[in-house]
């Protein structure tokens, strides 16, 4: 595979450099809503649609910006149509899928703190890359993401029923369950890389 | 997420508002904040150091400045006015650690920029700057940052130490030393953070029983 | 977490809000060019003096170098925002061009690893490489970086075949132990994709580099610093 393919990208993107279990972000909602199933699989689509969103709108800023040698603005235009994004994505669904948007609730205004999608758009930058290959950079991010919440949702609910020591509750085992899946998703390095 | 402490300190305000961020409601170990960008940065002690202190800095600047303006801004746009404050303090401590070091800004890379999303920053511009006057907000700001870069050193040292053999870049076992590599890897970072986690609850656990007996002893 | 509802009272009139928001962003705005204005020529000096360092690892004795950016098999003076590829010519103190430095890259095992690697147009030979970033297994991989037996890899045969359009060998990295030929690169044993990865990164860029370099060796022989881009004397 190419390494700048759009088909490599999406998929190191989505296992060999998992945004949640190889790079840290996104840890917020990932130990805070990824206690139910229920509730994991909505966010990490709702995360995905303003990552691509996102990405968009960062990869024509960073032209503007480069076009008229302001990138110190880099940081505040990008966190600002972050939140906009966030914030666009809130009003549409709340007029268009009332019932979706009420299944979401409190999670919409938390994905602009997420620092995944923060990373996507810096990441994109500094690897300079396409329109195109920021698009599939994006989607794999996401589908990583929610991959990695639902994963994560499934463990938890059942460790939570077996009754771990009340030392070890919580944060603690959320953390312990994080490296465990991270070490195995270690196991994808070198996927469609050389052989 | 922490049972309450049997408060035995009768000092003046100014010291709880410093030790706060210390250990009661230390940033990373318990209120569990400001991880994403920083625990990718921390597999050696002097890239844990260096995000700390970013991140100090920030907190702050712009605990400062939200604390000088909390009476002009109105409430209705004080979360939008508070990023707009911190985005500029994480591009001016970009550009500063560009300018000092250009070999530690390539480590930290991006993160650096990522600080601007800790969840800590705009978490007490919102919770305390905004509320309290310039004097305590800087210290309050002052506790929570070092115990947020304490925190890290310590789990930054720990995966260099058995992840590298080396503290700070000096190494400290002899060649022969066989390093456990995958303590400087992302699930090292998991796992070390995880562990320090219940070390932490096991202290505060025998603290509780330890005031409890006490209590018992007094009342008998 | 911190809930972001924003909410509106009623009856609030919208400007002090503006107000409020564009005062913020103004002053942002104002702190923030103030800084890059007094750290942009202390950041350029470190990205000058870091490339310079590099360029002297790879092409050994340099003390002075110009930058290239590659358009079209041309190569064309780079000034300070230069985008687009760049490759440096390598001079020694008396102004003789002694190597021209240049990028590479290539999927190593967890990531892309970039590096720069030294030319000598004379001999035909790359004299060495440097890795500038990569993400490879701390203890496995990144020992391309360090092994002492990999760096003896080093000159490699990167000469042009008869019509100087394309290498004469391509660059190949072989199994370890097994290296035969002087355009052959033996793989750390043990880190054979990130050794791969070296002689990929190497094979593409020599290829695409190479011939362009050759082109316009007159050109870069003469434009020494301290005489003009094109040559011409101070």
């Amino acid at each position: 595979m190419a390494h700048d393919g759009l088909t490599f990208i999406l998929l190191n993107a989505m296992l060999m450099n998992n945004f949640v279990l190889a790079l840290f972000l996104g840890l917020c909602p990932f130990m805070g809503v990824s206690g139910k199933l229920e509730t994991a699989l909505p966010m990490g689509l709702a995360t995905t649609f303003v990552m691509l969103i996102s990405s968009m709108c960062a990869w024509v800023i960073n032209e503007v910006l480069v076009a008229w040698d302001i990138q110190f603005l880099r940081l505040i235009a990008y966190i600002t149509v972050i939140a906009s994004a966030v914030q666009l994505v809130e009003m549409t669904l709340k007029k268009f899928t009332p019932g979706l948007f009420r299944a979401l609730g409190i999670f919409l205004p938390l994905i602009t703190t997420n620092c995944a999608i923060l990373g996507l758009a810096l990441f994109q930058t500094f690897r300079e890359y396409s329109f195109t290959q920021s698009l599939a950079y994006a989607t794999g991010a996401g589908a990583g993401f929610t991959l990695a919440i639902v994963l994560m949702a499934g463990l938890r609910q059942r460790l939570d029923i077996s009754g771990p020591p009340d030392m070890v509750k919580g944060a603690a085992l959320s953390m312990m369950l994080g490296g465990l899946l991270s070490l195995s998703f270690m196991g994808f390095a070198g996927l469609g890389g050389g052989h | 997420m922490m049972a309450a402490k049997a408060k035995r300190r009768d000092t003046a305000i100014t010291w709880e508002v410093f030790s706060q961020g210390l250990w009661r409601d230390n940033p990373v170990l318990v209120m569990l904040l400001g991880l994403c960008p920083v625990l990718a940065v921390s597999n050696s002690a002097m890239n844990a150091l260096a995000m700390g202190l970013a991140t100090t800095f920030v907190l702050i600047s712009s605990g400062a400045l939200v604390s000088l303006l909390r009476n002009f801004i109105p409430a209705q746009v004080r979360i939008a006015t508070y990023i707009i404050i911190i985005a500029t303090f994480v591009t001016i401590v970009d550009y500063a650690i560009q300018a000092i070091s250009l070999d530690l800004y390539k480590a930290l890379g991006a993160f650096i920029q990522l600080i601007v999303v800790n969840c800590i920053i705009l978490g007490r511009a919102e919770a305390y700057a905004s509320r309290n006057t310039l004097a305590r907000s800087v210290i309050n700001a002052l506790g929570m940052g070092l115990g947020f870069t304490g925190a890290l050193v310590v789990l930054g040292g720990i995966r260099e130490i058995l992840g590298a053999g080396a503290l700070f870049g000096v190494p400290l076992f002899g060649a022969g030393f066989e390093p456990w590599v995958v303590m400087i890897l992302p699930p090292g970072g998991f796992i070390v953070l995880s562990l320090m986690l219940v070390a932490v609850n096991w202290i505060n656990a025998r603290r509780e029983r330890a005031g409890r007996t006490e209590e018992q002893a007094d009342g008998a | 977490m911190t809930s972001r509802e924003i909410n509106h009272a009623p009856g609030t009139p919208a400007w002090p809000l503006i107000l409020v928001l564009g005062l913020a962003a103004m002053m942002s705005g104002m702190l923030v060019v103030a800084v890059h204005q007094f750290t942009s020529p202390i950041i350029a000096e470190n990205q000058r003096r870091a490339v310079a360092r590099a360029i002297g690892r790879v092409v050994p004795g340099a003390v002075g170098n110009r930058a290239f950016i590659v358009e079209n098999g041309k190569l064309i003076p780079a000034g300070e925002k230069a985008r687009g590829e760049v490759i440096y010519a390598a001079y020694g103190k008396d102004g003789k061009l002694l190597g021209i430095a240049a990028r590479a890259g290539a999927q190593g095992y967890a990531d892309m690893i970039h590096m720069l690697f030294g030319y000598d147009p004379e001999s035909g030979r790359i004299l060495g490489f440097e890795v500038l970033k990569m993400t490879e297994t701390p203890g496995l991989g990144d020992k391309i970086a360090s092994d002492g037996k990999f760096r003896a890899n080093f000159p490699l045969d990167a000469r042009l075949d008869g019509t100087g359009k394309k290498l004469a060998h391509p660059i190949v990295t072989v199994k370890h132990g097994k290296k035969s030929k002087p355009w052959e690169i033996d793989a750390i044993s043990g880190a054979t994709i990130s050794s791969r990865a070296v002689g990929k990164a190497l094979n593409e860029a020599a290829g695409r580099l190479l011939p362009v370099i050759h082109a316009n060796l007159d050109m870069l022989r003469a434009a020494a610093p301290g005489r003009g881009a094109t040559g011409e004397e101070k």
